[in-house]
């Protein structure tokens, strides 16, 4: 790396099922004015913009990046899309994030975001070749067989999900932008929802959000002269594999392993779970987070589902996960991955609020996306590498 | 202004796509298979995985999947789900079993509908075989399967079928 990379601005919309009151350009601007304002900039001081939403059939609008210029203060400056499915939030900021190590820019604006009132995502998941059937209802009915197998596999109890759901659904109350904060929740109204996808019930599952995410990015001398800490970059990571190849592990994918690996390695990390402070993992079908505490290297193969149970995942846990109430409070999917990031950095910043990790000096960032194919990942911490 | 009727702030204005589909040797075969009531799949060379539907390379290694196989009618249920939630586009009448069978000879899964079972019967591990369409039906399509029912044999093991996903 020739520069080290600073987080120096964040912002976040309001997550909400519709956000009738503004365009997609204005989702995406309202993000990153308040990234700026974070970071003391205006447009006029960023060099790049770097962007990334899911696969264009979710809303309909082909090519939106290419009327996003003008919103984005980008006219006349580098502007790139970024594309690699659900998890293209993270790979998104990983590209951004790139561009200043590698010292071609010296301030790179990342926004990522999903309108999904706009249109049918469920529909444009559900395309139909004619060498398949269409079988598969959405993103659940692809990850529902995996966590039967998991299920299988590991033995975990069967109220695991719920478990998992419980604790993100009350983390959102602590935080205001959390699309879902439902009133009341308990494990009971959980495990009353209805299952949609056996063995997925309703509440174990990630709502459809309108929303964006945005970060400006710096170089080291600028991010010291930041006005708020800045979150430095420890390491990134990305990894992909195909949906189908004989042999694949579906529930634990070589790609996710891989990518953790390659990260740890990277960040000079030996213990994830100890010297990790806490995370933000993409989880939008809540049995999710344990299986991918064990191809984060957090749980041995099979044990993921005991940190759920021993409450090591809850915000007072060893290894908190998710304290913003995760993807399956707000689900804006192009940008949940972003969002796993800019939350990561938030805690080192000491920016969280009432979803405050104590302490938290280095945290990590999650996205995945297609098919468990598509893995995205970060290390930032409140001291430079 | 107070009898104004609602603003209009959204309206739902249906988008379409139409393309034709050119198959390539690899679906060419495969489909073709279908309407014989046939599954043909492919490898790069005996001893080597069964592709089903094939793609013409192994995604493992790229290298071309040129040898033919026919396999099995008849597979193991490696996984499933039943789905309660509707779609536009899936033409199942709801709760459906959605599984992912491994046929016999093959060495990938594929999703399809398991049918002629009841929900609290499915299981990982059971054998089930194609339902075909009737004569007049079969195409070049995936549809000349209709869906997979059970079949009168043992389970398969978990152990055997633990790593298939």
């Amino acid at each position: 790396m020739a520069e080290l990379c600073g987080i120096v601005g964040i912002g976040q919309t309001k997550y909400d099922a519709k956000r009738i009151d503004v365009s997609m350009p204005g989702l995406c601007r309202e993000a990153a004015l308040r990234a700026l304002e974070d970071a003391g900039l205006g447009f006029a001081d960023i060099d790049a913009v770097v962007v990334g939403k899911a696969p264009d059939t979710f809303e309909g609008v082909m090519l939106p990046e290419n009327y996003l210029a003008d919103a984005l203060g980008a006219v006349g400056k580098p502007l790139l899309r970024v594309h690699t499915a659900g998890s293209v939030g993270g790979s998104t900021a990983n590209v951004a994030m790139s561009l200043v190590q590698a010292g071609i820019h010296d301030r790179v604006l990342t926004v990522a975001w999903e309108k999904q009132s706009e249109s049918n995502a469920m529909w444009g998941l559900s395309l139909s070749p004619p060498f398949s059937v269409s079988v598969v209802a959405g993103a659940g009915g692809y990850f529902a067989p995996l966590i039967r197998k998991y299920i299988a596999r590991s033995g975990a109890p069967e109220d695991t999900g719920i478990r998992t759901a419980l604790k993100d659904r009350l983390n959102a109350h602590k935080n205001p932008y959390a699309h879902l904060q439902i009133e009341g929740v308990d494990f009971e109204m959980i495990a009353n929802s209805p299952m949609l996808w056996d063995p997925i019930r309703y509440l174990e599952s990630c709502p459809s959000s309108d929303g964006a995410c945005a970060m400006v990015l710096a170089r080291e001398q600028l991010a010291d002269d930041a006005p708020n800490a800045p979150a430095w970059v420890h390491a990134t990571a990305m990894r992909s594999e195909p949906t189908q190849f004989p042999g694949r592990d579906a529930v634990n994918p070589l790609a996710g392993r891989m990518a953790a690996q390659d990260l740890y390695k990277k960040a000079g990390i030996q213990d994830p779970r100890r010297e990790i402070d806490c995370a933000e993992i993409y989880v939008p079908f809540s049995w999710f987070e344990a299986m991918w505490m064990e191809t984060m290297g957090f749980a041995p193969e099979g044990e993921g589902w005991k940190m759920v149970y021993d409450g090591a995942t809850a915000l007072d846990g060893d290894m908190p996960i998710n304290m913003s109430g995760g993807v399956l409070s707000s689900n804006p999917i192009g940008a949940s991955g972003m969002c796993r990031y800019a939350e990561a950095a938030m805690q080192v910043r000491g920016q969280a609020g009432e979803h405050q990790v104590d302490g938290a000096k280095l945290a990590l960032g999650h996205a995945y996306g297609g098919g468990s194919q598509y893995f995205s990942l970060c290390i930032v911490g409140t001291e430079k590498p | 202004m107070s009898d104004a009727p609602e603003p209009i702030t959204s309206i739902i204005t249906p988008v379409r796509l139409e393309y034709d589909f050119t198959a390539g040797a690899a679906a060419t075969m495969f489909l073709r298979g279908l309407a014989q009531r046939k599954i043909i799949g492919a490898r790069s060379r005996p001893g080597e995985p069964v592709m089903v539907p094939p793609r013409g390379a192994d995604p493992r290694t790229a290298e071309l999947t040129l040898e033919a196989v026919e396999v099995s009618d008849q597979g193991t249920v490696v996984s499933y789900s039943i789905v309660r939630v509707p779609s536009d586009n899936i033409p199942f009448e709801l709760p459906y079993v959605c599984i992912n069978v491994l046929l016999d000879g093959a060495g990938l899964a594929f999703f399809h509908v398991l049918q002629e079972c009841p929900l609290d019967e499915v299981r990982l591990g059971m054998r089930v075989k194609a339902h075909w369409a009737p004569d007049d039906q079969l195409d070049t399509s995936v549809t000349s399967i209709e869906y997979f029912e059970p079949l009168d044999e043992p389970d398969v093991p978990f152990e055997e079928i633990r790593e298939h996903t």
